[in-house]
């Protein structure tokens, strides 16, 4: 057996081209993403099986919470919503039974934990905060929302919207977060709440949330419908 | 495998070995391609990948029609092939070690006998011979089996970092994890290129993993003898 090298050239360039026509087009056709969105409803199924409403997000010591949290949307922090107390109003609807609207006075009343998890993007960055405000679960209660539905959902002032399994909503650190590093919400990360789930991607975390429903229809996400997996759970 | 005929060569492969070989082989080059497309979205290093090397769509489409550079496609492709991988990666390693093919064609192998077939290989060589692997083969070949569990590993410590906690923290937290997978996969494209290289050196050992049988031409001579 000789090296033949003109040989192994030809049969790379071979190689190279076939890569170059499967890569360009095979992902924008339509049968594709078919299949490709019946393995993500199958992995949206192994991880509700794969979440557990008692097992913790690790937490970590405040010290090593960023001060200066990365800022992230498909718009620029100037052009974030600018929510006055004043006019703001929570509402509520679907299944609850006290659909009454929430004043951020109101809603800044409610008990509270604090909590210093990592942030995940999709993306693949990672960022540990500090988080303040009421578990989803208490305020759900408190208003009567029917916690055996399948899911609760979110809508946002930026026209943003998302929504989760109800096990994960329950879940004791998925909270109302008022707070970041100790002070009150800044415009631009979500005034007056976002919610914060750590066992979640955090796409997953809706800030600015305008209207709160508890649905057994599933809701649809901002990003879920631009192609991303629906459960992001991590 | 043992020569039928002593002076003649024979590659028989199975058809389990054949369909998940195949298998293993698509779903990483889709798992490379739409890796490195996610990678791109925020990189390890101080280097991306160009985009036409990716897999994930049309990037200039994507960003006009989804806001989002093929990103949620490449996820999409990402965790669709992990499956077939896994599942055929399994498949593999069950049949392997169940029909005895680990045993008869992987071992033995040592330090010694890898030294002595690399070296061999180094300086042009090592004859090739159909149906019986060298050392370098057998390590190579437990290597990158070795390297698809540590991806398996270290994929779902990205993946499910809260879930898995104590599988991150033995990769040194979640970017040691993506580390670790950057680097597995560094190791498997290596292994690709020297694996690929190397087919196209031997045609005929790409025809025994599709027809699952090739001979070798002529009687079977010693390159040693060669000058």
């Amino acid at each position: 057996m000789t090296l033949d090298r003109r040989h192994l050239l030809r049969g790379g360039f071979s190689l190279g081209a076939l890569t170059l026509l499967t890569g360009c087009d095979l992902s924008d056709s339509d049968a594709v993403q078919r299949v490709l969105a019946g393995f993500s409803a199958w992995n949206d199924r192994v991880q509700a099986a794969l979440f557990s409403g008692t097992r913790l997000a690790p937490t970590f010591a405040e010290a090593m919470a960023v001060k200066d949290f990365r800022y992230n949307a498909w718009y620029g922090a100037e052009k974030a919503p600018d929510l006055k107390a004043a006019e703001y109003r929570l509402m509520l609807s679907g299944l609850i039974a006290d659909k009454r609207p929430w004043t951020v006075e109101q809603l800044y009343a409610l008990p509270q934990v604090s909590q210093v998890t990592r942030h995940v993007c999709v993306e693949g960055w990672s960022m540990i905060g500090k988080w303040s405000g009421t578990p989803l679960k208490t305020f759900l209660e408190r208003v009567g929302a029917d916690t055996t539905a399948k899911y609760v959902g979110f809508e946002c002032a930026d026209g943003y919207y998302e929504g989760m399994d109800m096990p994960t909503a329950l879940h004791p650190q998925t909270i109302m977060a008022f707070r970041l590093s100790d002070e009150v919400l800044p415009r631009k990360y979500g005034y007056p709440f976002k919610i914060r789930v750590p066992t979640k991607l955090g796409f997953k975390n809706p800030k600015f949330v305008t209207t709160i429903y508890v649905t057994n229809i599933r809701p649809r996400g901002f990003w879920t419908d631009r192609g991303y997996n629906w459960f992001s759970g991590i | 495998m043992t020569p039928s005929n002593p002076s003649q060569h024979v590659q028989t492969h199975a058809i389990a070995v054949r369909i998940t070989h195949w298998l293993i082989a698509l779903s990483m080059l889709v798992m490379i391609g739409s890796g490195w497309r996610i990678y791109d979205a925020s990189p390890i290093f101080g280097f991306s990948f160009p985009a036409w090397a990716t897999l994930g769509g049309d990037v200039e489409t994507a960003l006009a029609v989804h806001n989002d550079p093929g990103v949620a496609s490449a996820i999409a492709w990402h965790f669709a092939a992990m499956w077939v991988l896994f599942v055929s990666y399994l498949l593999y390693l069950l049949w392997g070690a169940l029909s005895g093919h680990f045993w008869r064609d992987f071992l033995p192998v040592g330090p010694k006998s890898f030294l002595r077939d690399f070296l061999a290989a180094a300086r042009f060589r090592l004859e090739h011979s159909l149906g019986e692997y060298n050392a370098v083969q057998r390590v190579f070949y437990w290597g990158v089996l070795a390297l698809v569990a540590l991806m398996l590993l270290s994929g779902i410590a990205i993946w499910k970092p809260v879930q898995t906690y104590p599988l991150e923290v033995l990769f040194g937290g979640f970017q040691g994890a993506r580390i670790v997978h950057f680097l597995g996969m560094s190791l498997i494209v290596a292994f690709l290129m020297v694996h690929v290289a190397l087919v196209i050196l031997v045609p005929r050992t790409f025809v025994a993993m599709v027809t699952g049988h090739a001979v070798e031409p002529a009687p079977h001579v010693q390159t040693e003898t060669v000058p």
